[in-house]
């Protein structure tokens, strides 16, 4: 295993709060090992600054296998940088050439107020689940776990979608800011399984209810959620949301649950 | 400090059964005058808050990570035993007790242990009515597979993301009570200290790691599900923000510590890839189901390209040592002869810090055998991990992999009712020191984590209060909750304030973690752990006096919040050395090299060792007092392990 190293310029968005004015700062990495992770190029220019007594940047990170969903920034512009299904921290340097500038940036949207950096505030996301992403089921008293029994593909296609980290790139790579993505990932998730049908509808209706109320925008199908996604979730799942949410429309005479107040 | 671990008597299979029906309730009318405090949202801080929500207590639950969803629960892979026979093989609650036990070499609570596997069927009825997408037979059952060299086939899988899918369904179920309001969630909110009024665990002092501010939170008790402490080598499979410092503070504050020196080392991960490395990356150990194991014979062989080594010269080590179990001998076996091979210079991969650290697991046979498609079927996504991470394709070139440090079986010392020394102070998952005795089996963290905060905290926390009743008043002006904020501010202060500031706390928790890594890691000897010992508190006092943390403490400073953890493993570090300098024996995990068969194996001492090491804090890093929890084994007779 041969080793290649590389310089590479940042131009980092350093921003102080969520009402602050932000610029971009330049930095520069020097003989950065083809090997090393994204973000062990990033956490070595911070401990430059750190030991310069400079206020390193700040951005997300936990698990660094790209599960957490934790992590993510902007890399010239994509989300989560060029290499598609990858997490910004499963991102390695040996995609990268000595000499290259890139520009990271936040997950930019109203929804994701910017927290500090790179760092932004998803709460809106757990705002959604709040409203309806679970199946209701009291600790303890389930029934049998083989009683019910689930197609093979059904169960495969459940799965695709509860893939979803909840790492917010979708929304990023939308023009319109829209969590839809986010959205039909779990009502498709849920929706697909028996024991989901219950609240099928409503869950539909509550979800999309509350990403409205958080200030997302609407779908206008560019896809661009699905390019950016890096567990590859399918857009076509917006697509059963609609014939859920729809659906819940026409068929429920409940009124419309009330959005939780954001913030 | 008295240890009573207040199990109940009788016959095993009815000890659970009999606890509960003569433990107190509280009137639902009731609940909600009771504040609970979780600290924690994986598998059991997630699952407890969401359930002890639903019976109507008043929930606060407090994460570091930016949404409860993050817990590093997420990343466990493999899988979930449950005792449930679906294969008809055999299995049963008491085969999965008897594995269970014997697996942690006869060192875990023998009621504990039973209790767990007498839930773990209770567990998928419930992850299956809430929607957690289970791998599935064709004919819609649920599918199982053989795990970590268990002899029946119990564990219950969602593709190589089990913990995702695990804890996605507790976190739903958490969010739906934060909507509901029974849970109040503190997000980015970090747990510094631990509020304890005349004996009893009354509140805890968070840091928002936002804007700063610290504030103090009472309630009438408190449970924490702080996770492990595998950061402590620097190196692990851990999330990087995982961290000891509450189970620490709340050590500090007179909960003893149990039994430190079980840590688990995952033999299947992928090696270090050079000196900037961050954290280690895990791979399932199913992989050792179809890979072989290898290293050259020869030391002029390691740098050359495998396929070019003829079979002759390949030492499939495990193979002919332990002709039985072969690749799939339990993972502290593993994990050793990699050690021991890469030490005798037959390692292969980078020379990082002057030795080859890697072995092959090698799928070339499997893939002739099986096919390149049903490989692909079972371990595809492991493949892909693998070669984004270092660029290799395994299905042409052997992976390369070496062991790591991955889970802590030690942790807070609690009762059958999982409460630590300290009277309303609860600890769950693996920050308890758990039902694994001194070592884990595979797919049985997810189990033991869901287990707790499912099913036994919603009983046991529920009969402390209705023992309790009604708890005096805690007011925020108290003295001792001054007391606490005072001690969490002074020390950030400390960290902020360094009188030579120059290194960064990375850069001494590299130092830490390669000394521990080295004197108290896979193998461990008493002149090694002497050698350690002597050089903690030098390192920590040169922390102390050198760490460099720009900015302020009321702000969103991520520096700080790494220093403060860094500055708890420092203390933690040499807890965990002395415990394994004073266990003079092999069990487990656990590996002193003075106790050894002929043959390498661990080698017990059950006359002076058949115990828990429960450890008091004096106020004296390096003097901690000893308490001994006697280990009584009636169902089941300590044997001695043979994977020959």
């Amino acid at each position: 295993m041969t080793e290649r190293t590389m310089n590479i310029t940042l131009q980092v968005w350093r921003q102080d709060g969520p009402s602050k004015p932000g610029k971009f700062e330049r930095y520069e990495a020097k003989d950065v090992s083809e090997h090393s992770s994204f973000l062990e190029m990033l956490d070595l220019i911070n401990e430059g600054l750190i030991k310069e007594g400079k206020d390193p940047f700040s951005f997300d990170h936990d698990c660094r296998e790209g599960i957490c969903g934790m992590c993510g920034m902007v890399i010239n512009g994509i989300p989560h940088g060029p290499q598609a299904a990858t997490t910004t921290c499963q991102l390695h340097m040996r995609k990268f050439k000595s000499g290259d500038e890139l520009w990271l940036e936040p997950w930019r949207a109203a929804g994701f107020p910017v927290v500090k950096d790179l760092v932004v505030d998803r709460a809106a996301f757990d705002r959604i689940i709040q409203a309806g992403g679970y199946i209701t089921s009291r600790t303890g008293s389930a029934p049998e776990a083989n009683g019910i029994a689930i197609d093979k593909k059904t169960a495969d296609a459940a799965f695709d979608a509860a893939a979803c980290i909840g790492c917010g790139a979708c929304v990023a790579a939308c023009p319109n800011a829209s969590a839809m993505l986010f959205v039909s990932a779990k009502a498709t998730h849920l929706g697909l399984l028996p024991q989901g049908q219950p609240e099928r509808k409503d869950r539909a209706r509550t979800m999309v209810a509350q990403a409205d109320a958080e200030g997302f925008g609407g779908c206008t199908n560019h896809r661009e959620c699905e390019a950016a996604c890096p567990k590859e979730i399918k857009f076509a799942n917006i697509a059963r949301l609609n014939r859920d949410f729809i659906g819940a429309m026409i068929t429920s005479s409940d009124d419309v649950q009330k959005p939780q107040p954001t913030r | 400090m008295e240890l009573n671990s207040n199990e109940p008597t009788g016959p095993l299979e009815d000890r659970w059964t009999k606890h509960r029906d003569h433990g107190k309730l509280v009137n639902p009318a009731n609940r909600r005058k009771y504040t609970v405090i979780v600290v924690g949202s994986g598998l059991a801080g997630g699952a407890g808050a969401a359930s002890l929500g639903e019976l109507g207590y008043n929930v606060k639950c407090f994460a570091f990570q930016d949404s409860p969803r993050r817990a590093h629960s997420i990343a466990a892979q493999g899988g979930i035993n449950a005792a449930k026979n679906y294969q008809s093989d055999g299995d049963s609650v008491w085969r999965l007790f008897h594995d269970t036990l014997k697996g942690g070499d006869f060192r875990g609570r023998e009621s504990n242990t039973w209790r767990l596997a007498e839930i773990s069927n209770a567990i998928i009825d419930q992850c299956v009515a809430q929607g957690v997408p289970f791998a599935r037979e064709y004919g819609g059952l649920l599918a199982n597979r053989s795990f970590g060299g268990a002899q029946v086939s119990r564990t219950f899988y969602a593709r190589g993301q089990t913990g995702q899918q695990l804890l996605i369904g507790a976190y739903q179920a958490l969010e739906r009570q934060i909507g509901a309001g029974t849970v109040e969630m503190h997000t980015r909110s970090e747990m510094l200290e631990l509020i304890v009024v005349d004996g009893v665990a009354r509140g805890i002092v968070t840091r928002s790691l936002i804007t700063g501010k610290i504030e103090a939170h009472v309630a009438d008790c408190v449970v924490l599900a702080t996770g492990g402490y595998a950061n402590v080598f620097y190196l692990s499979t851990n999330a990087k923000g995982s961290n000891c410092t509450a189970a620490w503070r709340a050590h500090r504050q007179g909960a003893a510590f149990a039994n430190p020196c079980y840590t688990q080392i995952h033999p299947t991960c992928i090696p270090q890839a050079g000196e900037h490395q961050s954290k280690l990356t895990l791979m399932s150990e199913s992989l050792r189901n179809d890979g072989r194991i290898w290293v050259p014979r020869k030391k002029e062989d390691v740098t050359k390209a495998p396929g070019s080594i003829p079979e002759k010269d390949r030492f499939y080590y495990l193979e002919e040592r332990y002709p039985t179990f072969g690749n799939l001998v339990p993972r502290d076996v593993a994990s050793r002869n990699a050690k021991y091979v890469c030490d005798d210079g037959l390692g292969v991969g980078p020379e990082v810090a002057g030795q080859r650290r890697g072995v092959y697991l090698d799928f070339a046979a499997s893939i002739s055998r099986l096919g390149k498609k049903e490989v692909e079927d079972r371990y595809g996504n492991l493949f892909e991990m693998y070669e984004r991470i270092t660029g290799e394709n395994p299905y042409q070139v052997p992976m390369r992999i070496y062991p790591a440090s991955h889970y802590a079986m030690g942790g807070l010392w609690v009762d059958y009712n999982l409460m630590t020394t300290i009277p309303g102070l609860f600890a769950a998952g693996e920050a308890n020191f758990s039902d694994h005795g001194a070592n884990r089996l595979g797919a049985s963290a997810l189990m033991q984590g869901l287990s707790d905060g499912y099913f036994v905290l919603p009983f046991t926390v529920g009969n402390y209060l209705g023992t309790v009743r009604d708890l005096p008043e805690v007011r925020l002006d108290h003295a001792d909750v001054k007391g606490a904020v005072e001690r969490v501010e002074n020390r950030i202060h400390r960290l902020l304030n360094a009188p030579k500031p120059s290194k960064t706390a990375d850069e001494f928790h590299r130092e830490l973690g390669a000394l521990i890594w080295d004197k108290c890691g896979m193998a461990r000897n008493e002149a090694g752990l002497k050698e350690a010992l002597a050089k903690i508190p030098e390192i920590r006092e040169r922390f102390w006096e050198q760490v460099k943390v720009p900015g302020t403490g009321e702000a969103f400073n991520q520096t700080l919040e790494r220093a403060g953890r860094v500055a708890d493993f420092m203390e933690f570090a040499e807890l965990l050395s002395i415990d394994a300098l004073n266990r003079d024996e092999s069990c487990g995990a656990h590996f002193r090299e003075e106790h050894q068969s002929e043959e390498g194996e661990a080698v017990r001492d059950d006359e002076h060792f058949q115990h828990v090491s429960a450890w008091e804090f004096t106020g004296d890093l390096g003097k901690p007092k000893l308490h001994k929890e006697p280990l009584v084994f009636e169902r089941l007779k300590p044997s001695t392990r043979s994977y020959k």
